[in-house]
């Protein structure tokens, strides 16, 4: 994008990066990653872990409702099944990286199958139906003793993987790198699917599916697709949250989480794999942003006392002020301060209007 | 005489979730959407209701808190779609659905703040009485939450379908664009929709605290029960809406009994999710193809 | 034997009767047009070839192959690509993504090997492109190919539409009302895509039109349907001269 560019290749745009710069972007953004443990302190290490956590979680959701729009308001439960299947399969001796893998398909196979009925209703009847989802498996998970241990819940044990022992308070670095490059994994992953077949059939969906199934997609065969990756996803960022918090039950997956997923990815910014990323710094920013700027106050002289519900309030406010002024989220005004500063002193303000749509109507006629 | 004393304790409360059930048809008729903040709207009517009539609180006779009450959250309503949501209008279903559940957070954190997170009932003047028939013993405000229901009801739907205004709402629900048309100012006539259901809202926040207790966090949990019972009902339908809030209302007390704690917890939501992959367009609507 | 094959095919929506009892055949090369008043179940034709509309009774067949027996998004596949009245392209993204999605049906990788973006993808994807390319330069579309759709004039969307067919290289095009919304120049644009998909590329062509002049220029045959029932069958120029079709269309004024 920063200079103009000509083509000399079809690869030129099948390729991941569009050109050197491009390339180097992020290759500075994962050499910043990488030394990030030497650049912060142990507790900062922690709290990237948990944007990397989240980022990933965010993955999962920004698959199905960013690129093949459907709305889910459980996704949650898809990290329940992930953490608690990990977290059993370790806790009977399994080795880390198996249990993974399984936590993982298990996400996912349980994805497709739930599926297939819920996934022909459309728009905010699937919403719902996955509300009705997320509930359920709130108390499935008391229920299912033997996977999830009840109402106790599970404690995670440490990770054993090439030799060392991988704690998240022992050994917070290793943990962070483990994150690190099981997302990058997950990432690149995404970026493939987007600029491949499968990933244009995602978006058609999303856009028309009369459209996309005069062109040959199979809606039903695509939306379950979608919907399975986006668990499976979800489960892995499940199984990492296990050993991000250390002991999970019941109380770990509640709708709210389910709930405070969706609107991550809306602040992020619907329809980017950045946008999951933005909105996993701001789900883990804001609360310590919060809780800085009342020691702030505290020190001139205002005491204000701790309201529950204060960052949750405080983030749906910013949901609120970005749905009015900017629906494509964090990333939107990223991509306007971009330009802004590519095309310095020429940006008109205009640029980025959109087109104005019309209310589509749902409704069954 | 026991079943029948828990099938009306159960109507009673199914009455509440019929209300705030219609609240939900109301605003999906006008917006096409789900208002997810519905069930916060209710808390907000009861703790402003209780602040107004509670001995402690400002101690205002009784009707006239409640009617200042109604009218609150009816304002309220009103503003808040003539001023934030009509500004997203002709954006996609999602972001509505978003904004609501946005709005319910503000709001549970606005209630917490002002009057504390601790359970609050409202003092009324028919507080503990009973009435006794036949062997039977109501509690009078089973019986006032019953009637209430049942003239707001039907109040709601000589509305519909007698008064202009009524009319109006329901032609604006049916084809917007064909509404503007014929000279129906659409924009208004959803801003009221918003504030019938926030008036709703109220009434059924106060019957609520009357016959038991509130506290902030109890609009997410109601809400989301009270929406099952619109989605069994038919998100379109107001009589299916009031059904599905009974239907849910009885079944709860009976299923606590007879069946294990943590079945009777989730029944609503298990039959919510049946309804929805067998009839998605709820038991009491008629079944309808979508035209291509 | 006919390419198209559709013989007394019946719609019902609700009770009334939309389509009733219409057959009429393709033949592979030729442009037949399907006129008739607004209303007429016109396109509700084009949504039962493509498998949209379900219909009451009746059969069609695609070069041997039972149309009844696919699946909506099957159809593409066997060679039937078709175009919707009221443009459905995908807005949000370029003239090329709207044409690469187009190549769908001609897909051959599994998505765990679009995960890894194995070679084989890479391959593929560069054949994708040329295709698309082949397709952007026969309609000369290489100005806008990076355009976003909802930036683009209503014309260029059409050809755009159009594009998006072809790149399933198909063997029948179905054009639901080609022409509507375009300009005098536009139009007569139309008709000059539409001889070359006949000529050059050896298309069969199905077309739905008002506008009696591209009409007459492209068909080679034409049929006239009025509330769901066929009228006549023939060359454009007896079908204007027809005296039902006349009937039908002016109400029962004769022509001077």
């Amino acid at each position: 994008m920063s200079k103009p560019r000509f083509k000399t290749s079809y690869d030129a745009d099948i390729d991941r990066f569009q050109g050197s710069w491009h390339r180097a972007q992020y290759l500075i953004l994962i050499l910043l990653a990488l030394l990030a443990p030497w650049l912060l302190g142990s507790y900062y290490v922690g709290e990237l872990s948990s944007v990397l956590v989240w980022s990933m979680a965010g993955m999962g959701v920004m698959l199905l409702v960013g690129h093949t729009g459907q709305v889910s308001l459980g996704h949650a439960a898809f990290m329940a099944i992930g953490a608690f299947v990990h977290l059993a399969l370790m806790l009977r001796g399994w080795h880390f990286v198996p249990a993974l893998m399984v936590a993982t398909l298990a996400s996912g196979v349980s994805g497709a199958l739930l599926a297939r009925p819920i996934l022909r209703l459309s728009g905010i009847y699937l919403a719902i139906a996955t509300l009705a989802l997320g509930i359920l498996v709130e108390d499935l998970a008391i229920v299912a003793e033997p996977v999830t241990g009840g109402v106790r819940g599970l404690v995670a044990p440490p990770i054993e993987l090439f030799g060392m022992t991988i704690d998240r308070h022992g050994t917070p670095v290793a943990f962070y790198y483990l994150c690190l490059a099981l997302v990058v994994l997950v990432t690149l992953a995404y970026a493939n699917l987007l600029r491949s077949p499968t990933g244009r059939a995602f978006i058609a969906v999303r856009d028309s599916e009369i459209s996309a199934r005069a062109l040959g997609v199979n809606v039903i065969r695509t939306k379950t697709l979608a919907f399975a990756l986006s668990c499976a996803i979800t489960g892995l960022a499940g199984a990492l949250y296990a050993h991000l918090v250390q002991a999970v039950n019941f109380e770990s997956f509640l709708v709210i989480i389910s709930i405070a997923l969706l609107l991550q990815v809306i602040v992020g910014g619907l329809g980017s794999i950045h946008g999951a990323f933005f909105g996993a710094v701001v789900i883990v920013v804001l609360p310590q942003g919060i809780a800085i700027g009342r020691d702030v106050l505290a020190d001139v002289g205002i005491r204000v006392a701790a309201f529950p519900g204060l960052d949750m309030a405080v983030f749906a406010l910013i949901i609120i002020v970005l749905m009015v002024l900017e629906p494509r989220g964090l990333y939107g005004v990223w991509l306007r301060v971009r330009t802004w500063f590519e095309l310095f002193p020429l940006y008109r303000k205009g640029l980025f209007r959109r087109a104005r749509s019309y209310l589509k109507t749902e409704r069954l006629k | 005489m026991d079943t029948i004393q828990l099938l009306i304790s159960g109507i009673a409360n199914g009455c509440i979730y019929g209300l705030i059930a219609l609240g939900f048809v109301l605003i999906y008729k006008a917006s096409e959407s789900v208002n997810f903040a519905q069930g916060d709207m209710m808390i907000l009517g009861a703790f402003l209701a209780i602040a107004l009539i509670n001995a402690n609180q400002a101690d205002l006779p009784f009707l006239l808190g409640l009617a200042i009450a109604g009218a609150s959250l009816g304002l309220f309503a009103y503003l808040l779609d003539a001023l934030l949501l009509r500004r997203v209008f002709g954006q996609p279903q999602l972001t509505m659905v978003v904004l609501t559940i946005a709005l319910g957070f503000v709001l549970r954190f606005v209630i917490g703040a002002i009057w504390g997170h601790d359970p609050v009932g409202l003092e009324t003047p028919i507080a503990g009485q009973r009435l006794s028939a036949g062997g039977l013993t109501i509690p009078v405000i089973d019986a006032v939450i019953i009637a209430t229901t049942v003239v707001l009801v039907a109040v709601l739907w000589l509305f519909f379908a007698r008064t202009r205004l009524g009319l109006a709402m329901q032609a604006s629900s049916q084809n917007q664009m064909a509404a503007y048309y014929m000279g129906i100012p659409v924009k208004r006539v959803v801003s009221l929709v918003w504030a019938m259901s926030g008036v709703v809202a109220a009434i059924a926040g106060v019957l609520f605290a009357a016959k038991g207790a509130v506290e902030p966090s109890a609009g997410l949990v109601f809400g989301i029960k009270a929406f099952a019972a619109a989605v069994i009902g038919g998100l379109g339908s107001l009589p299916g809406a009031l059904a599905g809030g009974l239907l849910i209302g009885i079944m709860e007390p009976f299923a606590a009994r007879h069946l294990p704690s943590h079945v009777a917890q989730v029944s609503p939501y298990a039959l919510m999710l049946l309804v929805l992959i067998l009839r998605p367009s709820g038991l009491f609507a008629q079944v309808r193809q979508k035209k291509v | 034997m006919s390419l198209l094959e559709v013989a007394d095919v019946s719609l019902s929506f609700g009770g009334i009767r939309a389509i009733d009892g219409v057959s009429f055949s393709v033949e592979p090369g030729e442009v037949f047009t399907i006129v008739g008043p607004n209303g007429a179940g016109k396109s509700s034709l084009f949504n039962l070839v493509s498998r949209f509309y379900q219909p009451a009774d009746g059969s069609m067949h695609f070069d041997g192959h039972d149309l009844l027996a696919c699946q909506p998004h099957e159809v593409i596949g066997l060679g039937i690509a078709r175009t919707f009245q009221n443009i459905e392209l995908f807005d949000h993204a370029t003239v090329l993504d709207n044409l690469l999605i187009g190549r769908h049906s001609r897909r051959r990788t599994r998505w765990f090997e679009d995960v890894l973006f194995l070679p084989r993808v890479r391959r593929e994807e560069r054949a994708h492109r040329r295709q698309v390319e082949e397709v952007i330069d026969f309609l000369e579309l290489a100005a806008y190919r990076d355009r976003m759709i909802q930036g683009l004039p209503y014309g260029v969307r059409k050809v755009v539409e159009i594009a998006q067919a072809l790149v399933s290289q198909p063997r029948l095009l179905l054009l639901d009302e080609p022409a509507a919304g375009l300009s005098v120049e536009e139009t007569e644009n139309m008709a000059w895509w539409i001889e070359d998909m006949q000529k050059d590329l050896g298309l069969t062509i199905v077309m739905v039109e008002h506008d009696m002049g591209l009409v007459s220029q492209v068909s080679d045959r034409v049929l006239a349907i009025a509330e769901g029932r066929p009228l006549a069958e023939g060359t454009p120029a007896e079908i204007q001269a027809h005296p039902e079709v006349v009937r039908a269309w002016l109400g029962g004024v004769d022509k001077a």
